[in-house]
């Protein structure tokens, strides 16, 4: 029976493995909708009119109603389903904190690790090239320089960024970082912090995590072929 | 009787601009706490200890403290001192409305922020020569594209978000309107429903929409006066 919460997604995208490792882990019955964004399935007259009509991933219908944005998905979620309390936490103004975070991550981690991927994976491939030495050094400064603030403002001697506990913060920041990483990026050089909170998620998150981390990296080793139309614009919505 | 929220703002910035705005109109009790950008008090010590990123808006309630305009609405919101109309309560349009404010930054804002630091801000600090022409061709063509979605995706009625303003309208035309200081206005030819849309809001916001503009219209019109 098809599920009235539809997921459309494409493990390229970090929102959108951090989205669906939350639907895993919170139990939220939904139909799993892959996009090919190499296949340009996301620019379709298809994708627009019945799903989302900004044409990017991931996206959500909920009983029909359409929206996008990863965490405008991830509020109504958290607002509708019955996501554990834990990855939004009300208790100590955890929910401001996380958002919070979530609004700095997008003007500032998002923005360097989708321009190092672009520089050093995305554009190389679409253009059958190498990477351009220049961009790939300029993207690698700027995420040196935010991978620093994050260490510096989020993580301190707790666990998790908010405390004991995992939250939709620590999910949506291990998935930014996977995106360099992936294809080689040494995210934790002369960053202690940083490598023991990514170990704690990781081993925290648990399979979930590790399924959809392994099929993000199959893409990257299997995208040999397909048509390579528009991915650029929606690597990162 | 409880503290009044301390909010630190610029009017120099759009965000803070448009949290401004929206508190004033729905009657949220806040102490105005100006920080001068052009001074750069949001770089010092002092100002480190209220938001640790060192940016405006920013907010001190009690001994909490809230980086991050989105944020700090969501916050006041939770804690019922922010208007329901503004941010609506009702499912779907808070979706709606957290879906623009996500949408935005990287598009009208991102945009406008760009034009805005390199044709005004960064000469004006001397800190770059003003931009060739050809520059400033590509930065309005980038500009006018997120106009065409905005006109396009956004604006079916008379707000973004339905029939009624909310924080998507003020936040959204505060963004826009920055782009006064570089002497830019929307064409209402080429986009009559975002020009509407523009006026709409201030209609619907005013006095203190022109309060937390007047820097914005004060400036731009200097300007208009050196180049006659």
């Amino acid at each position: 029976m098809s599920q009235p919460l539809k997921f459309y997604f494409d493990f390229l995208n970090q929102s959108s493995r951090a989205l669906y490792i939350l639907l895993e882990a919170s139990k939220i019955p939904f139909e799993a909708i892959p996009i090919s964004m190499l296949k340009g399935e996301h620019l379709t007259g298809e994708f627009r009119d019945n799903v989302n009509r900004f044409r990017k991933l991931p996206a959500i219908t909920d009983h029909g109603y359409q929206l996008s944005e990863n965490v405008a998905i991830f509020r109504h979620l958290a607002r509708e389903k019955l996501v554990p309390e834990h990855w939004y936490p009300r208790r100590h103004l955890g929910r401001s904190r996380i958002d919070e975070y979530l609004a700095w991550q997008q003007t500032n981690m998002g923005v360097a690790t989708t321009e190092y991927f672009q520089q050093k994976w995305l554009v190389p491939y679409l253009q059958k090239t190498r990477p351009a030495d220049n961009a790939v050094n300029l993207a690698s400064k700027q995420l040196e320089h935010t991978l620093n603030e994050f260490e510096q403002l989020f993580l301190n001697s707790r666990k998790f960024m908010m405390g004991d506990n995992i939250s939709y913060a620590d999910l949506s920041a291990i998935c930014e970082i996977d995106q360099p990483k992936s294809i080689g990026y040494n995210a934790f050089q002369n960053r202690n912090k940083l490598a023991r909170w990514y170990e704690t998620v990781r081993e925290e998150l648990g399979p979930h995590y590790k399924e959809v981390l392994g099929e993000f990296e199959a893409k990257l080793k299997g995208s040999g072929s397909g048509q390579q139309q528009g991915v650029a614009q929606a690597v990162k919505q | 009787m409880s503290k009044a929220i301390k909010y630190y703002y610029d009017f120099l910035s759009q965000p803070s601009r448009a949290l401004w705005i929206a508190m004033k109109l729905g009657k949220t009790p806040f102490e105005d706490c100006p920080v001068a950008l052009r001074k750069q008090e949001q770089l010092t010590d002092e100002y480190r200890s209220i938001n640790r990123f060192q940016k405006v808006p920013a907010i001190v309630d009690g001994k909490f403290q809230l980086g991050e305009s989105v944020s700090i609405v969501r916050y006041l919101a939770d804690k019922g001192v922010f208007s329901e109309q503004l941010y609506p309560k009702t499912l779907e349009e808070r979706a709606r409305v957290d879906e623009f404010l996500e949408w935005q930054h990287f598009n009208v804002r991102l945009v406008c922020s760009l034009f805005f630091r390199q044709v005004w801000l960064l000469p004006a600090k001397g800190l770059a020569p003003a931009p060739k022409p050809e520059s400033v061709k590509k930065l309005i063509k980038d500009v006018e594209s997120n106009l065409g979605l905005l006109e396009r995706l956004w604006l079916e009625k008379d707000f973004l978000v339905g029939d009624k303003l909310t924080v998507a309208d003020i936040f959204g035309s505060s963004e826009i309107n920055q782009m006064k200081l570089c002497q830019y206005n929307v064409n209402e030819k080429q986009f009559p429903k975002v020009a509407k849309w523009m006026e709409r809001v201030r209609d619907a916001t005013n006095p203190y929409y022109d309060e937390a503009h007047s820097f914005v219209y004060k400036t731009s019109q200097q300007a208009v006066k050196a180049k006659n």
